[in-house]
């Protein structure tokens, strides 16, 4: 048997030791400030309030007329997410074309790297994409919503403004990630560069793109739906009327709607993007 | 007695027979290798040695209890008694050597002390005197990710040694070694388990090693005993016996940590 | 589908896109008609002059940490709650157990956070407590499921191995699952607290707390200057906390 001798200090231990302690000291203040308490799930008088509330969700609401409405409402929150990723792609594309370096003249003959006054052109345009996908859709949606009025407007327009910060970021990321050869060809060999571009740079991109693409339409249904909430249109803003009106059945309708739909738009996704692949 | 298994049998799932009417006897502080060629049951016999299989027919008794006729408790406790090395360490990629060694004794922790050492290792002067013996204090801190098969068969022994169980399960636990490091590490195993008292029971598919280390060799094929004695009365006409008409090599088993590949979220 | 050649799918894409504008009755010409166009920017230059007066910037710093705190508190609670559900969801404690958790975690997920929000305003009153609330509640159905297909992939000889020395079931867990399973529960949270630091900023639309209660009440009061200094408030810590969680990222997950 070998004498033990003292292990060697655990190299781990100190920046386990802070971040215990620092998790500790953040929690604290955390539980303070977001005043949480569970007690109120289980108080008696507001389970009852919920719970009359939740009992109403069966059966829940199937007359014809709730049906047309609730079908319209469904159509329009598709209608939303489509059309506002439609507007999104058109601000997308030109504004990728711009912040990526993919397609920077100057950097043909310097090795790829773009010249430092080319790559300061660019900063505006991320920054811009920044800003515009910082600010979560819901934001704008209620920005839209007091600009252009209640309705399906605010709720294309925000999608628009969200996703175009995206997927503008997403396809200059793409576009710098396929293999550059070919582009620096054709730009070396004269050509301009959205010729360039649509010669050289598409055929590499167009699935990562389209997959992606289609990904985020997937997401814009959540979204649209949640946008309603603020009155964007669509399925949201039915819910939230229903919502203040107690009534249950509707509510549980229309949950049961949000369900099928997302479960759809990830079905179609799906097989769009197996089908890219 | 440690070990007495009567007439014991198993069948794998797909109906071929692993191991039959098996009779064996092993007495507290032995040392036995068991040899054979592949597929002859080995492993099956260890497995059920450790309870992690339970026989089809027979009886089985370990240390002394019966394990399949007791409580699920106190199966548990008796398991924290027996030490099992695998031929590939089934540990975590991202767990670090100290943290696998001193997994063994989980058995013996109570539940906040194992909850506590896995975030701020509380014995690892043990653990490291665990790795010491087998030449590997200085991967004390690393992860198990960092090592070679090899390294991590000796951290699954280190392992072992550290639990201190009394009876040891080796199932060929040098496969990943090259010939002079795998006879140091069984020499440092048979050692450590006659120190510490413990029986010990290891397959081999190195003849020689086994002959070499252990004082007692049993032979399987086919699932059956083909002969039991002291190592020096092993004839060349029984080894050729056993191996006849299979080659002495084992398939290759990939030693290697277990990880998980990363999944990106979506939306 | 598989035979369904390229021209038709861009074809129905294209359909569909028209058919959305078509729908909505959305004329590009109406939305940049020279009216339209007055009308928003005079709205937008309310924006441009943010309220920078120190009583209204120490009331955006206070909404802004309550903000955090909900979205931090709401995430850590979800992943508490994912785990505890995604373990029988993954099937380790039967198939009914599975079946119900899988149930419970799909009804979770299926309430969209604002959903929740309302429901739990009305349950525990105005303030952040029921918006933490709604977002533990949406993302742990969530983590659960993400969590639960987690564990499914993960491999199972080290809890075994440790099971056959003996440990018991949660230590075995702890020490044979978890190693492996961390960085993929610390990713999935770290995902997850970025979505819900933008959910937690608005969440106060419907009367839960934070940054959004502040915006939505400024914007009724049409006061944009106040409302421009919620939103860059709301930038910039949509902007730190994903520069913490990629800093988190780097340093738990990756390697």
């Amino acid at each position: 048997m070998l004498i033990a001798t003292p292990a060697p200090r655990d190299p781990a231990a100190l920046p386990r030791l802070v971040l215990t302690a620092v998790v500790i000291l953040l929690l604290w203040p955390g539980l303070q400030l977001s005043e949480l308490d569970l007690g109120v799930l289980f108080d008696e008088d507001n389970a009852r309030t919920m719970g009359g509330f939740v009992a109403d969700f069966w059966p829940p609401a199937h007359d014809t007329d709730f049906l047309a409405l609730l079908a319209r409402a469904t159509l329009e929150t598709l209608a939303i997410a489509t059309a506002g990723l439609a507007l999104a792609l058109v601000v997308a594309l030109p504004a990728a074309l711009l912040a990526s370096r993919a397609l920077s003249l100057s950097a043909i003959s310097r090795n790829g790297h773009p010249a430092w006054w080319a790559q300061a052109l660019r900063w505006p345009v991320r920054g811009l994409l920044i800003v515009l996908r910082s600010v979560p859709e819901i934001v704008w949606a209620l920005l839209f919503v007091r600009a252009v009025g209640l309705g399906p407007t605010a709720g294309v327009l925000a999608i628009a403004i969200t996703y175009a910060g995206m997927l503008g970021k997403v396809y200059a990321e793409i576009f710098e990630s396929v293999d550059p050869l070919p582009t620096r060809a054709l730009l070396g060999a004269g050509s301009g560069r959205l010729a360039a571009f649509a010669y050289a740079m598409l055929p590499q991109a167009t699935g990562e793109m389209l997959s992606y693409t289609v990904y985020r339409w997937e997401c814009g249904i959540r979204a649209s739906v949640v946008m309603g909430f603020v009155g964007a249109g669509g399925l949201g803003q039915q819910m939230d009327l229903s919502m203040r009106m107690f009534a249950g059945g509707e509510v549980a309708s229309m949950l049961l709607t949000f369900l099928a739909l997302v479960l759809l738009a990830d079905l179609i996704s799906r097989l769009l993007r197996w089908r890219l692949a | 007695m440690t070990l007495r298994l009567v007439g014991v049998g198993h069948s794998h799932a797909n109906g071929t027979a692993a191991l039959a009417d098996l009779q064996l006897e092993v007495g507290q502080g032995e040392r036995i290798a068991v040899i054979g060629p592949s597929g002859a049951g080995k492993t099956t016999l260890l497995r059920l040695l450790g309870t992690a299989l339970r026989p089809q027919s027979g009886s089985l008794e370990i240390l002394g209890e019966a394990p399949w006729a007791m409580s699920a408790r106190a199966r548990q406790r008796l398991r924290a008694r027996i030490g099992l090395i695998h031929q590939a360490p089934p540990l975590p990629a991202r767990q670090r050597v100290v943290t696998a060694v001193l997994a063994g004794r989980l058995g013996q922790w109570s539940l906040p002390r194992s909850l506590l050492s896995l975030a701020f290792p509380l014995d690892a002067t043990g653990a490291e005197a665990a790795l010491a013996r087998l030449d590997l204090a200085d991967k004390l801190y690393q992860r198990c990710d960092q090592l070679s098969g090899g390294q991590l068969q000796r951290v699954g022994i280190a392992r072992v040694l550290y639990q201190r169980p009394a009876l040891i399960l080796a199932d060929e636990p040098v496969s990943a070694m090259d010939p002079v490091l795998a006879g140091h590490t069984l020499g440092v195993l048979t050692r450590e388990a006659q120190t510490q008292g413990a029986t010990l029971l290891a397959s081999l598919h190195a003849v020689e090693l086994a002959l070499a280390h252990f004082p007692r060799i049993i032979g399987i094929r086919a699932g059956r005993i083909l002969f039991d004695r002291p190592a020096e009365a092993v004839t060349p006409a029984e080894l050729a016996a056993l191996y006849a008409n299979d080659q002495l090599e084992e398939p290759s088993v990939r030693i290697a940590p277990l990880s998980q590949p990363l999944a990106v979220p979506r939306c | 589908m598989s035979r369904l050649p390229g021209y038709l799918i861009a074809l129905a894409v294209l359909l569909a896109t028209v058919g959305a504008f078509a729908f909505l009755q959305l004329e590009a010409g109406a939305l940049v008609s020279r009216e339209a166009l007055a009308g928003m920017l005079d709205y937008a230059r309310g924006f441009l002059d943010p309220d920078f007066s120190a009583a209204h910037l120490r009331a955006v710093a206070w909404a802004a940490l309550e903000t955090l705190a909900m979205s931090g508190i709401g995430t850590l609670l979800a992943a508490l709650l994912g785990l505890l559900l995604a373990l029988p969801a993954a099937g380790r404690f039967g198939r009914l157990a599975r079946a119900f958790s899988r149930l419970v975690l799909n009804a979770l997920r299926a309430v969209p956070e604002l959903v929740w929000a309302a429901l739990m305003v009305l349950a525990a009153g105005l303030g952040p407590n029921a918006g933490t609330l709604a977002l533990a509640l949406h993302t742990a159905g969530v983590l659960g499921r993400l969590f639960g297909e987690a564990l499914e992939n993960a491999p199972t000889q080290p809890t075994e191995a440790l099971r056959l020395a003996g440990s018991g079931r949660v230590t075995a867990f702890v020490y044979g699952t978890l190693p492996g399973l961390w960085p993929q529960l610390v990713a999935y949270t770290l995902y997850r607290w970025e979505n819900n630091i933008r959910m937690a900023s608005i969440l106060g639309f419907v009367g839960a707390g934070g940054l959004g209660q502040m915006l939505y009440m400024s914007l009724s009061l049409f006061q944009e200057a106040q409302a421009a200094t919620v939103i860059l408030a709301m930038l910039a810590m949509v902007l730190a906390v994903d520069a913490a969680s990629g800093w988190a990222r780097q340093r738990w997950v990756r390697g």
